[in-house]
């Protein structure tokens, strides 16, 4: 599978505010909504930059950076379109975002990246269609494609894993418009606590293993040692798999080089703009980013 | 509206130019598209550091987020100078601003290899010398010396009649030292600060955060020590002066260009708000509305 190309439209130029609409706990983790008077519907995998405009760094210097944050659902608002983020609290810039207010204003850039694109093999005759696999707050991404799959009928099933109760969120945006678990939905868990008691990828290479999964694309978002297993099965299985893939990133606009993702011939791709979604064959490995307490 | 000032005999719309390797305008143009050609946030370009050599940059981890400010360590990736002028210095040449070229080498032969193409160039107004690197020959870094940054501005000035601004390292005890011997060497201005070095250890592993080690650090927090340093250049020097360190709005650069910077420049901040330079422009009085204090001239 080629790289995946450069997604239009683009971003506005610059950072705008939009108004925070709501925050809710989603299981461990916080769903919060902006309203973007500006900005173009993003497709799934694109992220944006988000600071809080009041209370980023006020204190302790830290967050001094805006963070990448994916984007996990959109829809039309009264006046513009509605951007909705599911993150972890895992350091001050998170922290600070999962304890945004209705109402409070947060500087964003975006959307910006690639996105997962939609190659002819999810939904040619006789495609498998797609197995899309999530891990811990990488679910987000997820959830926006594969209500974009449902929609355009494209074949999709979807695997989620957690590491515990704690550290999982995000289903409800798996859910259908009656709340139930959308039914292509199987879970993970590494304590047990829901579905299969060990990795969802464990789910993914027993689904490889069945017939039909020489003609499926793989979509997976996650924790590096996630990606890593979904790429190493992919390419055992010679399926093609588009992953999303986080790294340090200070601007998200191809300014600070900071996101270096080594390529398999030499040199480095820089993640934002080259990225955030590579195809299994850019990589020879996921590389392990130390990514926590951002 | 105020008008523009002058760095080097070149005419700017206004006062803030951008730090060198902070800002991609070629990946920028790729993201926004060619809004950023209407509404570019510089008065000048710099380009990022081109080395004779193409270099692929360095290993990850490169970045850091420390209290105000971040650590980098990017390695200077670049096409080399062939690469940089077969594929960037063209595209460069569509921003509607004037090109300043960021450039390094590691020996006077190579520096000067490079100086000499650039001079051959119309697309490129001036030259900003990046001294933070060794000269293989002594193993000194040539910011850090007098004498080596002297000896570098007699190789390299005799081969150009385009302005030579030296940018200038703040990891020495006698900045103004440095900028002395630039000025003897016919340099026609100084650029500080550069970032300082710095590090961090990662407090699960217990080993530095950066795979180099060590990188540099700019933001807020790098501003008193850029004042300092531009004050002391400042009292030693009567060159014009690329004022910057931790600038995030207009009234720091205020504070720069009353400690005797010509015009300012942004970095970091740049990272947070990709028009943060026009930002910065406007809140001193250029361009629509006024907002600081009036600048000091």
């Amino acid at each position: 599978m080629t790289p995946v190309t450069p997604t239009t439209p683009r971003a506005p130029f610059g950072r705008r505010r939009c108004t925070v609409g709501a925050n809710r706990a989603s299981g461990g983790y916080r769903v919060f909504s902006l309203l973007d008077r500006e900005g173009p519907e993003p497709a799934a995998g694109r992220f944006y930059m988000l600071a809080a405009a009041a209370g980023w760094g006020d204190r302790s210097g830290r967050p001094q950076l805006p963070r990448a944050i994916s984007v996990a659902e959109t829809g039309p608002a009264a006046d513009g379109i509605r951007l909705d983020f599911l993150v972890d609290d895992v350091g001050p810039g998170t922290g600070r975002l999962c304890e945004l207010e209705p109402g409070e204003e947060v500087w964003l850039t975006g959307p910006l990246g690639n996105d997962f694109g939609e190659p002819a093999e999810v939904a040619g005759p006789g495609a498998a269609g797609a197995i899309l696999v999530g891990g811990g707050v990488g679910v987000a991404p997820l959830a926006l494609l594969r209500r974009r799959f449902a929609e355009r009928g494209v074949p999709h099933r979807v695997l989620l894993g957690f590491r515990d109760e704690e550290h999982s969120g995000g289903l409800d945006l798996f859910c259908s418009a009656a709340g139930a678990l959308c039914p292509e939905v199987r879970l993970a868990s590494e304590d047990g606590h829901a579905g299969h008691r060990g990795y969802v990828t464990d789910l993914l290479g027993a689904m490889l293993a069945g017939d039909d999964a020489g003609s499926a694309v793989v979509y997976a978002c996650g924790p590096p040692a996630m990606l890593e297993a979904v790429r190493a099965l992919c390419a055992d299985a010679v399926v093609p798999c588009r992953l999303a893939l986080e790294s340090p990133m200070a601007c998200g606009y191809g300014a600070c080089f900071g996101c270096a993702v080594p390529k398999p011939g030499g040199g480095y791709l820089r993640l934002c703009v080259d990225g955030p979604v590579l195809s299994g064959e850019q990589l020879t490995a996921v590389p392990e980013a130390e990514l926590a307490r951002a | 509206m105020l008008e523009g000032p002058q760095l080097c005999g070149i005419e700017l719309a206004h006062p803030v130019l951008n730090g060198s390797g902070t800002y991609d305008a070629i990946a920028a143009r790729r993201v926004f598209g060619d809004e950023i050609l209407d509404d570019f946030p510089f008065a000048a370009f710099v380009s990022k550091t081109i080395t004779p050599q193409p270099r692929t940059g360095n290993e990850p981890r490169r970045i850091w987020e420390t209290p105000a400010g971040m650590l980098n360590s990017i390695g200077l990736p670049n096409k080399g100078l062939e690469g940089f002028l077969a594929e960037d210095l063209p595209q460069l040449a569509e921003l509607p601003v004037p090109l300043i070229v960021s450039a390094m080498a590691t020996t006077h032969e190579d520096f000067g290899r490079i100086v000499s193409a650039l001079d051959a160039r119309e697309e490129v107004a001036a030259l900003e010398l990046n001294v933070s690197c060794p000269n293989v020959h002594s193993g000194l870094i040539v910011g850090e010396d007098p004498r080596e940054t002297l000896a570098l501005l007699q190789a390299l000035r005799p081969l150009t009649a385009k302005p030579l601004i030296v940018k200038l390292t703040p990891n020495v005890a006698d900045p103004a030292a440095v900028a002395v011997a630039a000025e003897e060497g016919g340099a026609d201005a100084v650029s500080l600060i550069n970032t300082l070095k710095g590090s961090a250890i990662e407090p699960r592993s217990g080993e530095p955060a950066l795979a180099a080690g060590h990188g540099g650090l700019s933001g807020p927090a790098v501003r008193p020590v850029a004042l300092a340093q531009l004050r002391s250049v400042r009292a030693a020097i009567g060159l014009p002066i690329v004022g910057m360190g931790g600038i995030a709005c207009g009234a720091d650069a205020e504070e720069f260009l009353r400690a005797g910077a010509t015009v300012v420049a942004v970095g970091t901040e740049s990272f947070s708000d990709p028009k943060a330079g026009s930002r910065v422009a406007r809140e001193l009085g250029y361009g629509s509305e006024r907002v600081a204090a009036a600048p000091v001239h």
